[in-house]
């Protein structure tokens, strides 16, 4: 994989060679994030996100497998020993609030990954499988930290199971007793909390594993760059290490800065105070949310109101809850299909002026609104606010995204990377 | 030729460079090896200090992550415990519990007592007299962890119908040690006497164990 020109591994000593001749790992790491892979010069902070990524799910298994050191997964003792951990486990309150924030700030970094994927066009030919694995990571990432926000077993956890799994009971025909089948029970107990737990410390591993088929799919093209034109020569890359350890260092420096702020200055801004009351299966919290990371897919399913029947007849073909529920899950669904929806050969949205302007103006806030209107409570004027954002979300994919890529006339692109970086022409390899 | 010289020069000399840079930077005049001219590059400068700090976080996120591991403070509130002995006649024991350990608490018969104080001390694989290991006055007050010294079974002989071993006192099943009527190891693997802990008669028949 990789280009011709990459640097070859060459052991240093003879320990090192002895091991390079049985079990070349040393080489791996060095073609995967060392001086063996060349990456496009140019890349800028958008491209430290997939490492940020990496990092904060290493924070976070770290943090996990300490807080299961302490946890009890029963529906009498999960809440207290939470509480056991805050207050009595040595260091416990930094190791929870760490992996309680940490899950905000693995979503932040995925969000800022997936959007830069979104604008540079990395999902196009031939990145498409590192796209599809990434939705696969996303969906895991959004499982994990479901079943992780019902461990503590809080009035949020506890209504958040009940709702998430309500989920199911949309489906028509098999719908309640598919519910019934994942909770073990009618409403969510030891049985659900139980399986949530060991899926919850399952998944994340899982999740690691597709991370390596990412990369892996990523080492075949290389990286993509900001200027979307391929790597033509030696000359558009430098070696990953240093130039992009050092900038990925950089950038990890930021990250921790924010990370460590918030969970030192402001560990529960992100969080809901409903979720240090124990649950109660029999009252619901007033106004019940779910973490600020699903919020726009929440808005979605809450904008579906009436169902959807054929007009004066008041035959109903498909239910409002189930709409809800489908278009909720086909908001994420779609973007497995992106990479043959946006048809356009240009990568970049630098050089797509149309494509900038839907991105910018109807993509980013359709998802703020989105965002915002899944933490209002449900009353009319959030709603059709919902709706049409909703709306615009679909139809920015599915039919603007099409049509632009037919229609608009892109930029000129630069002949090659180091063209658009130093403004002279790539040199020829025989001068 | 001459080229070929020269460029072997030129490229030996940051070598050298930075060899000295390395030399110089552990010496306690660090920041004035930074100036230019002095051999250091900036750069070594940026590289040993970034190291260095990455360290100081790594190091300073592991001492948590360990810390956490050690007993937590409703394990350490839990550290003593108040006893009633009146119940325990002449020549019976109780087991209780103190931090997650047996406790046995034993009343000697007189001659349990004389037995214990026939024995030369200092015959003994780990010598220490009974009155040793009680306190004063309360000499019939033989009270021990239920560990075994050896690999920390709980010893035979404080309830009633148990075998006491060869000298009275109490026997471990797993591995056969034998303890006398002070609780001392007279036979078998174990290196220790059961250990006595700290603990004080705050009335005449409530003892604080911790």
């Amino acid at each position: 994989m990789s280009f011709p020109w990459a640097n070859e591994y060459k052991p240093q000593n003879a320990v090192t060679k002895w091991v390079d001749e049985r079990l070349p790992l040393p080489r791996l790491v060095y073609n995967a994030v060392g001086a063996g892979y060349p990456v496009p010069r140019n890349l800028n902070y958008f491209w430290n996100f997939g490492v940020l990524a990496g990092v904060a799910l290493v924070i976070q298994i770290v943090t996990g497998i300490v807080l299961a050191m302490h946890y009890y997964a029963s529906v009498d003792g999960a809440f207290n020993s939470v509480e056991h951990i805050m207050r009595d486990v040595n260091a416990g309150w930094f190791i929870r609030y760490a992996h309680m924030n940490g899950a905000s700030f693995f979503f932040i970094v995925v969000y800022i990954h997936i959007f830069r994927g979104l604008f540079y066009g990395s999902y196009k030919a031939p990145r498409e499988m590192i796209w599809l694995l990434g939705v696969v990571i996303f969906l895991l990432m959004m499982a994990t930290a479901f079943m992780g926000y019902v461990l503590p077993w809080g009035q949020m956890s506890f209504w958040g199971a009940q709702v998430i799994t309500g989920f199911f009971s949309a489906i028509p025909l098999v719908g309640e007793p598919l519910r019934q089948l994942l909770l073990g029970g009618f409403a969510p107990d030891q049985a659900a909390l139980n399986r949530f737990f060991s899926l919850h410390y399952l998944l994340p591993f899982v999740i690691a594993g597709v991370i390596i088929l990412h990369i892996w799919a990523l080492h075949i093209p290389g990286s993509s760059n900001p200027t979307g034109v391929s790597v033509k020569s030696e000359q558009d890359t430098v070696p990953f290490h240093p130039y992009y350890t050092a900038k990925d260092g950089f950038g990890l420096g930021i990250f921790l800065i924010a990370f460590v702020a918030i969970t030192f200055f402001a560990p529960n801004l992100l969080g809901h105070p409903d979720n240090y009351i124990q649950a109660n299966p029999l009252s619901t919290p007033a106004h019940i949310v779910p973490e600020w990371y699903f919020l726009p897919f929440y808005a979605i399913l809450k904008a579906f109101t009436v169902n959807f029947a054929i007009p004066f007849t008041g035959i109903v073909l498909i239910e409002a809850k189930l709409m809800g529920v489908l278009a909720m899950f086909g908001s994420i669904l779609l973007l497995f299909f992106l990479p043959w929806l946006d048809t356009s050969p240009v990568r970049s949205g630098h050089y797509r002026p149309l494509f900038r302007k839907f991105f910018w103006y109807g993509l980013i806030p359709s998802i703020v609104v989105l965002t915002y209107c899944g933490a209002q409570p449900p009353y009319t004027q959030w709603v059709v606010l919902s709706q049409i954002a909703a709306a615009y979300y679909f139809a920015h994919f599915l039919i603007i995204l099409p049509i632009v890529s037919r229609i608009e006339r892109p930029l000129p692109l630069p002949n090659s990377i180091t063209e658009a970086v130093t403004g002279k022409p790539l040199q020829t390899a025989t001068a | 030729m001459a080229t070929v010289k020269k460029t072997t020069g030129t490229s030996k000399a940051p070598r050298k460079k930075s060899a000295e840079a390395s030399a110089e930077l552990t010496a306690p005049t660090a920041t004035a090896t930074v100036e230019e001219g002095e051999g250091v590059r900036r750069r070594d400068f940026i590289h040993i200090a970034a190291v260095s700090f990455a360290g100081v976080g790594a190091v300073a996120v592991a001492i948590p992550l360990v810390s956490q591991m050690s007993a937590s403070a409703d394990v350490l509130a839990l550290a003593s415990i108040e006893v009633d002995v009146a119940a325990i006649q002449p020549g019976q024991a109780i087991k209780t519990s103190w931090r997650k350990q047996p406790v046995f608490i034993r009343n000697l018969t007189p001659s349990e007592i004389d037995e214990a104080n026939k024995v030369d001390a200092g015959s003994l694989r780990d010598p220490q007299t009974l009155a040793e290991r009680t306190q004063p006055g309360k000499e019939n007050w033989l009270i021990t962890l239920g560990v075994c010294t050896h690999l920390g079974c709980v010893p035979l002989g404080a309830a009633a119908g148990e075998v006491k071993g060869e000298y009275g006192g109490y026997f471990c099943p797993c591995h056969g040690s034998h303890y006398d009527t002070a609780a001392r190891i007279r036979k078998g693997p174990a290196p220790l006497n059961l250990t006595v802990p700290e603990y004080t008669f705050i009335s005449d028949t409530v003892v604080k164990i911790g």
